[in-house]
């Protein structure tokens, strides 16, 4: 089961300056879980404590997870999952 | 430094002034690597505020996959202060997330909706640290190298 994430150029620090990487989950949640195992720090810049951070947008399959149960979207081969910080400012 | 064409310029300071007194956003992409603001495109603030910017998180994934489509990168970052002056607030600073960009700070606070000079500056925001450079308006950019 592969799924690919596309890394925002902010967060490419931790993934040798790649693009996209590729994970395995059944879920978000634990798709972020095993990101962390192959690029230790990127889960902090994800979440915040249990819940995704405010800041930070996931999409799976186009789709804002905000819309998908969040961490808890299910996930399938083949899914493609983008990170993009959110554009914002005061 | 920043280099902008007259009329992506003026485009940004009409977005800006429409938009007051909320803030106004957008983002000027241009080929990755190039450094070349080519393309605008306005953005529709999702907060409406006039404290406060934030792409819609729908735009904000078409307008990515657009620019990947293209091969471009967001070359400026804008939005306005309807209130203060053109400098990054602290939230800009703790939100700026994009190194490679120039971020455009627009102040409508002495003119509003109305015509009138208005505050038009740009910074390099990297890893909490504010560096402001010049603004250099042009009739059109030079061509593109084809090097």
């Amino acid at each position: 089961m592969a799924i690919e994430v596309r890394i925002p150029t902010i967060l490419r620090t931790y993934t040798d300056g790649e693009k996209s990487v590729t994970g395995e989950g059944a879920n978000l949640s634990a798709l972020i879980d095993d990101l962390e195992g192959s690029h230790p720090g990127l889960k902090d810049r994800l979440l915040d404590g249990a819940d995704l951070r405010r800041f930070v947008n996931v999409y799976v399959n186009d789709e804002d997870v905000r819309f998908l149960g969040g961490l808890e979207a299910e996930l399938s081969d083949g899914d493609q999952v983008v990170v993009l910080p959110a554009v914002a400012g005061g | 430094m920043l280099r902008l064409d007259r009329a992506t310029h003026d485009a940004i300071v009409a977005h800006a002034k429409r938009d007051h007194p909320d803030e106004a956003c957008g983002v000027v992409a241009g080929p990755a690597g190039s450094d070349r603001a080519e393309r605008l495109v306005e953005m529709v603030n999702a907060a409406g505020s006039p404290t406060f910017y934030e792409f819609d998180t729908t735009d904000l994934f078409q307008l990515y996959k657009e620019m990947d489509a293209n091969d471009e990168e967001p070359v400026v970052v804008y939005h306005s202060h309807t209130a203060t002056e053109a400098y990054p607030s602290r939230t800009d600073i703790g939100l700026a997330m994009e190194p490679n960009a120039h971020y455009v700070l627009v102040s409508t606070r002495e003119h509003g909706n109305n015509d009138g000079p208005v505050e038009f500056r740009s910074y390099r925001i990297v890893d909490g640290e504010v560096t402001e450079e010049e603004v250099e308006v042009v009739e059109h950019l030079p061509k593109r190298s084809t090097a």
